[in-house]
């Protein structure tokens, strides 16, 4: 004959010094399903032989407290927020095994969002969801698990779903989902079947060790001090009234899982110095040109979305740095340009630029009529305005301003590269100006266009502006 | 050296790349959505981690749950989402996992519009979310400082185990700037509170929850035992022209630069105008401040919003000078020229 001797999980404390020095009986009540499911959980840890890489995330409600219990590495949550958490610890740690264990409150209720988006992303997470329909922590109010007819603090006539709509299956939820690889309802009504949730338990933490996926556990449990009965009571109200409603039994168990997992221990390290040479750290300048400003540039860009306003004040201040100047660049963003107009501000200086805003340009290039009709008369006396006479057919009125008049579209459309006609406002703005030169206008280009073809329209471009320049200026 | 034309909401994020940042998550949300774009570009290529999260109550879940496993996590959001994240701000202090979040202002309330304003001020600097807690606030002014408070953050927010702010603005983040990248990249140091999943890290345990009054008024007085240090460890600004200045502007990001111009301004025209611009804004410059009330004739603090940094200015100099606002709300941001025209219209009464 031989004796059984049984003996507390490893992955348990001995006695749980964080609730209390020497305390040897858990903080849940009498009858709870908690200390069940503790233990069910603590010996499979122990078998799979993880205690050390397991990393606890605790919800909000009665196992609140699980830290007190387990001895492996322990986060508390926000309340719902447990699969989240998770999901980063999954990313940040590879090797660790990540356990979410959640109520209905948390899971159902408040984390609806967070545990479907996590089994979604088919988080290689385990999930441990008890659902006791009903909340335990705060006092017995009602669960989205409460089931219709079932009297709670907040539902004292019993739930009614014309008021409080049904109860929520949890697992038939996560298996409307592709990404999960096991999903299992289970009840504590009884020995038997103890010893199935037992085995989900077992299964849904090996999927992890395998690197399987997002593995999921209902756990039908009792609550027998909110549901007001005893404990034998509550396990028999359990069968004949839970299981009815949210049935046990396997909803999904995956040899693998849908999507092959990047091993990242096989993937090559990426050195620091490949990571300077991504973000560019310690390129060459192009060149730091001798430019004398007359004085500070303070420009505005105008006309359609799609003419290359925006882009090409992010030439004009790329060419800026090249001459090593101090410049900024602004763009009008938002219902502006979805209404097809937008503009771009920048400034050109050799000193510190204070406002990025030219809300008074000494310089305006404008690309069609709307742009000129807004901004002509926001222009500083003695300032020039530069105008695409092929879409804004008039004059400009101002007369204390120097005014260009060129019909850069008309002349773009010549090369066969309307997209370029910005550019030829913009040599012809570099000629007059003096504020960048030709020879960095020629250099920066290939620098920020990728396309070769793209490159050689521009170069055309700037030929054109130069051309326009000495025939008119 | 070569310098990079880019927007200050790509600036943070090379920053944070270069200050050792091994995760994003993050939402996205106009007018920081280039934060998250070049995340998404920059993080994978450079071997760290980027996830767009379903919402910012997870993306913030996120940077706990990857700040506790070691990580040196970021994200970036704006107003709208920053009051989702409010929940998870305050488990983070509580807790006390370092984390970054860059905060690109924008008009509010509400849903308000994608325009900068800065009147997520009170929020984030006075404790964004439950409980009496803070974190280290930067306010960055250009492209470059995007970077370079991204690029210094995580330090801090390791050092402090709190998390850092970079409370920027819809221009500070459409901005494009020269900006000079820090040549070294810093690695993330192991951390001997974290949970990595081995047996050195069993027993820790991250939680904010203390079950003992005594225990949790004792929590709190660390907590604010570490801001009352920081207070005296690291508050930066900058000043401009304050040696003789007689009117001095406040002003932090947007704002500051244009103060910056209307400084320049005034003092052609022969007032003697200077500006102090916190870069931190938790701590405050107080101190600082209260030195300049004593020397200057009047303060005008500049914001966009209804008056949010001015009661933190008024504190400092507690009545010894006359503190004035000058707000806009709803967007709309100011011309030097407005601000100039007002100053002197300001001196002008005060000397008839």
């Amino acid at each position: 004959m031989h004796t059984i001797k049984h003996q507390k999980a490893r992955s348990l404390y001995p006695t749980f010094e964080r609730k209390a020095p020497g305390a040897d009986v858990s903080h849940y009540c009498p009858g709870c399903g908690h200390g069940t499911v503790h233990n069910l959980i603590a010996e499979a840890i122990d078998d799979l032989g993880i205690q050390d890489r397991t990393i606890f995330c605790s919800p909000v409600g009665c196992s609140v407290f699980a830290y007190y219990y387990f001895d492996v590495g322990n986060i508390q949550c926000a309340h719902g927020r447990a699969p989240a958490v998770a999901s980063a610890i999954r990313r940040t740690n590879e090797e660790a095994i990540v356990i979410s264990y959640q109520g209905d409150g948390d899971l159902a209720g408040i984390g609806m969002s967070q545990i479907v988006h996590a089994a979604n992303r088919g988080e290689n997470i385990t999930v441990f969801f008890i659902n006791n329909a009903i909340y335990g922590m705060t006092g017995g109010q009602m669960a989205p698990t409460t089931i219709l007819g079932q009297k709670t603090v907040t539902t004292p006539e019993g739930r009614n779903a014309a008021n409080e709509g049904f109860p929520i299956g949890m697992a038939e939820i996560i298996s409307s989902l592709q990404a999960p690889v096991f999903i299992e309802r289970v009840s504590l009504a009884n020995a038997a079947k103890v010893m199935k949730a037992r085995m989900a338990i077992r299964k849904a933490l090996r999927n992890q060790v395998d690197k399987k996926g997002f593995s999921f556990v209902e756990i039908l449990s009792p609550c027998p001090v909110n549901w007001k009965m005893t404990a034998v009571e509550a396990r028999r109200w359990l069968e004949n009234n839970l299981e009815p409603v949210f049935p046990v039994g396997n909803l999904r168990d995956l040899p693998k899982g849908p999507f092959d997992r990047v091993d990242k221990k096989k993937v090559a390290r990426i050195s620091n110095k490949k990571i300077l040479e991504i973000l560019g750290v310690g390129e060459e300048e192009v060149h730091a040109g001798t430019v004398q400003l007359q004085e500070e540039q303070n420009i505005k860009i105008a006309g359609f979305g799609g003419q290359g306003v925006l882009s090409t004040g992010i030439l004009l201040a790329n060419c800026a740095i090249a001459e090593g100047l101090k410049t900024t660049w602004l763009p009008s963003y938002g219902a502006e340009m979805r209404g097809g107009t937008a503009n771009a501000s920048i400034n050109i200086s050799h000193t510190t630029i204070g406002s990025p805003i030219v809300s008074f340009p000494n310089v305006l290039m404008v690309m069609n009529l709307p742009s000129l009709d807004a901004f002509e008369d926001t222009v500083r006396p003695g300032g020039a305005i530069y105008v695409n006479s092929s879409l804004a057919p008039r004059k400009v009125r101002r007369e204390d301003v120097a005014a260009y008049h060129i019909p850069v579209s008309d002349m773009a459309n010549n090369l066969g590269a309307i997209q370029s006609a910005s550019v030829i406002l913009l040599t012809v703005y570099a000629l007059v100006s003096g504020a960048i030169t030709i020879e960095t206008l020629q250099k920066v280009i290939p620098l920020s266009i990728k396309r070769k073809n793209l490159v050689d329209l521009n170069m055309r471009a700037i030929e054109a502006g130069i051309a326009w320049y000495g025939e008119n200026c | 050296m070569g310098q990079h034309l880019m927007k200050g909401n790509e600036a943070v994020i090379y920053g944070a790349l270069l200050g050792g940042a091994t995760h994003y998550f993050g939402y996205p949300i106009t007018p920081a959505s280039e934060i998250a774009h070049a995340a998404a570009d920059l993080f994978p290529r450079c071997g760290r981690h980027f996830l767009q999260a379903e919402c910012e109550v997870s993306s913030i879940s996120m940077l706990y749950g990857a700040a506790a496993a070691g990580a040196r996590v970021i994200t970036g959001s704006s107003g709208p989402g920053l009051s989702l994240m409010a929940e998870g701000l305050s488990y983070l202090s509580g807790s006390e996992l370092p984390s970054v979040v860059v905060d690109v202002q924008r008009a509010g309330p509400g849903l308000g519009y994608i325009w900068p304003e800065q009147a997520d001020y009170n929020f984030i600097v006075h404790g964004a979310g439950h409980g009496s807690h803070s974190g280290v606030v930067l306010a960055p002014n250009s492209a470059q400082e995007m970077c370079d408070f991204a690029y210094k953050a995580f330090e801090l927010a390791e050092h402090y185990r709190c998390t850092v702010f970079i409370l920027s603005d819809a221009y500070i983040g459409q901005i494009m700037e020269p900006v000079e990248l820090p040549r070294q990249i810093q690695t993330n140091p192991h951390k001997d509170w974290a949970l990595y999943g081995d047996a050195k890290s069993r027993r820790n345990l991250l939680s904010s929850i203390y079950l003992k009054m005594e225990e949790l008024e004792g929590h709190n007085l660390h907590l604010q035992g570490k801001y009352r240090r920081m207070e005296t460890e690291i508050v930066d600004f900058e000043e401009v022209l304050t040696d003789d200045a007689e009117y001095l502007f406040v002003a932090y990001g947007i704002s500051s630069r244009i103060c910056h111009s209307a400084v320049n301004e005034l003092r052609k025209k022969g007032i003697k105008a200077g500006m102090l611009r916190p870069k931190t804004l938790f701590p405050f410059p107080s101190v600082r401040l209260r030195q300049l009330a004593g020397q200057v004739k009047k303060m005008v603090v500049a914001e966009l919003s209804n008056g949010q940094m001015v009661r933190d200015v008024q504190l400092a100099v507690q009545g010894a000078v006359p503190v004035e606002l000058y707000s806009w709300m709803g967007g709309r941001i100011p011309a030097t020229d407005e601000i100039v025209r007002r100053l002197e219209k300001d001196v002008a009464a005060s000397s008839s």
